[in-house]
């Protein structure tokens, strides 16, 4: 009896969060504006999708932010992650904590604090100011996700390289990096990921024009229903579900 | 040498685009300017964000937010209950069920229930089938609720299921031996081993929940105001950055001392989760 009604819990719960989901992907296909009677298959809302203009340029600075920002919080990233792991105790303490700020503050404190900052620097808000938001939001998680790589290394491995005539340079692409590659992907992963979903930073960091694909959907829903969103949607989740399972495949590797 | 090097890009950057626009949205909190364009410090829009309608907007956004958490614990407890008591098989495949539906963008999550709520959405047409009167869900204070409960569930969800999951079952076989009845099993023994979980969960759908301005923009529409609004609005259309700025510090110190008093409560190693508040 109790396994029955806790079947049932779970299926209403599994109900609750798919069903939002399930109306969005098939009413991506209806032939019809409604978003309520299904009036027969089309793949016209997809067709109107790939020809609107404002959706195609945002997607197109979506992944431009995505590409550049994720490749240069890595970068970033993974030398601070090599540094830090180097620090004197109190100042990686120092350096932590303050690297924890962007992911503890609210999204809505994080974009306005740095809208002030472009905005007194007197730098015109737009592409470049977009990619500074979110490298910086992207940098922390880069560094968590390759710090735990160095505490695993063997502690002499560096030294034992330069002992053995390796400049540092050298020593760091042949024996460091090898190493720490499976946390330093996955930061880059997590970071190209949370750029593509973002949408509160972006949308008090952009400006000329310049939009991504959140920023398209909030100011399209704000104007009421539209069924281009619903195929974006499918298109999209899509995408985040085949980037997550690429994800998911790699830390599970790493974990045997 | 060149550990030192490593990470001066990094310590440059998180200065210059973590630490500084803090700090200057702290000073714009405490300046005013006059109409000559100097600055004087002030405490006045500190004292405006207790003006009474401003408390009011404080008040109804710590409400609604502790609204949607208890919901989210009162629905997610009893979840990450019966997930972590699965089959270990199916249990694995579950929990990534519940994981799925985070990774469609948040928007379009709470896009989504705009089409359904909506008046021409599937829920009216079902009132309508059932031959019951249309009715205005959407735009409403429950929507907005809705909305966060739908879009942080899993987040509470997931971190009891991790604590429950991972409880030491010979604790729970020794009660049992000890001749504790189920009841007295899960208040003495369950429950407060899996307090932290509860707690890391509590915080991290308050959180969000309290500084949102797209769920209460989008499910109620423009007119409805809770602080993400009214920061929002400050810094984009009212254009009062000082003022925006004073809320936006209040904001962040609610936020702060709060994960600050649930990590303590959790006693998490600060360590470990790499996440510690000084």
């Amino acid at each position: 009896m109790s396994k029955w009604i806790k079947r049932f819990y779970i299926g209403l719960m599994f109900a609750f969060l798919y069903a939002p989901i399930v109306v969005l992907i098939v009413f991506s296909f209806n032939d019809s504006k409604s978003t309520a009677k299904w009036e027969g298959f089309t793949l016209d809302w997809y067709n109107s999708l790939l020809q609107n203009d404002y959706i195609m340029k945002s997607l197109y600075y979506t992944i431009l932010v995505a590409l550049v920002a994720s490749v240069l919080a890595t970068v970033i990233g993974t030398f601070a992650a090599f540094g830090i792991f180097y620090m004197r105790s109190w100042q990686q303490k120092l350096v932590l904590n303050i690297n924890s700020i962007p992911m503890l503050n609210p999204d809505i404190v994080t974009g306005v604090s740095l809208m002030t900052l472009f905005v007194a620097l007197s730098l015109p808000l737009g592409l470049g100011t977009m990619i500074i938001a979110h490298v910086t939001f992207n940098i922390p998680y880069v560094v968590l996700s390759v710090l735990p790589k160095f505490r695993q290394m063997p502690n002499e491995m560096l030294e034992a390289a330069m002992d053995l005539g390796a400049t540092p340079w050298y020593a760091f692409k042949k024996v460091i990096f090898p190493e720490i590659k499976p946390g330093v992907i996955t930061g880059a992963l997590i970071a190209f990921t949370l750029s593509i979903d973002d949408f509160v930073i972006s949308f008090f960091t952009t400006g000329n024009g310049v939009t991504n694909l959140s920023i398209a959907v909030y100011s399209m829903a704000r104007r009421g229903i539209k069924p281009e969103i619903n195929a974006l949607s499918t298109l999209m989740f899509t995408t985040v579900l085949i980037l997550m399972v690429i994800i998911n495949k790699r830390t599970k590797k790493e974990d045997i | 040498m060149l550990k030192k090097l490593a990470s001066g890009p990094y310590l440059i950057w998180i200065v210059l685009f973590i630490v500084v626009p803090i700090l200057m949205v702290g000073f714009f909190s405490l300046v005013q300017e006059g109409p000559d364009g100097t600055l004087t410090f002030t405490t006045a829009n500190f004292q405006r964000v207790f003006d009474p309608i401003y408390v009011g907007v404080w008040w109804r956004s710590i409400k609604i937010a502790l609204e949607a958490t208890l919901i989210c614990l009162i629905l997610g407890y009893p979840t990450a209950f019966i997930l972590s008591k699965m089959k270990k098989r199916i249990q694995t495949f579950a929990v990534m069920l519940f994981i799925v539906p985070m990774w469609m963008n948040f928007l379009l999550r709470t896009y989504a229930w705009m089409t359904i709520l909506g008046k021409n959405g599937i829920l009216n047409q079902l009132l309508a089938l059932v031959g019951l009167p249309q009715m205005t869900f959407l735009y409403s204070e429950g929507a907005v609720l809705l909305g966060m409960v739908y879009n942080f569930l899993p987040f509470m969800v997931l971190p009891i299921y991790t604590v429950l999951a991972k409880m030491d079952r010979n604790l729970i076989e020794a009660a049992e031996d000890l001749g504790g009845n189920r009841r007295i099993v899960f208040t003495k023994v369950i429950l407060p081993l899996s307090l932290p979980g509860v707690i890391s969960g509590v915080s991290m759908v308050f959180m969000p929940a309290v500084s949102t301005f797209v769920i209460s923009n989008l499910l109620y529409g423009g007119q409805y105001m809770l602080i993400g609004n009214l920061i929002e609005q400050q810094f984009l259309t009212v254009g009062d950055w000082h003022f925006g700025s004073a809320i936006a510090i209040i904001l962040m110190i609610i936020i702060l001392i709060t994960m600050a008093v649930m990590n303590r409560a959790s006693g998490n190693d600060p360590e470990e989760s790499g996440v510690n508040l000084w």
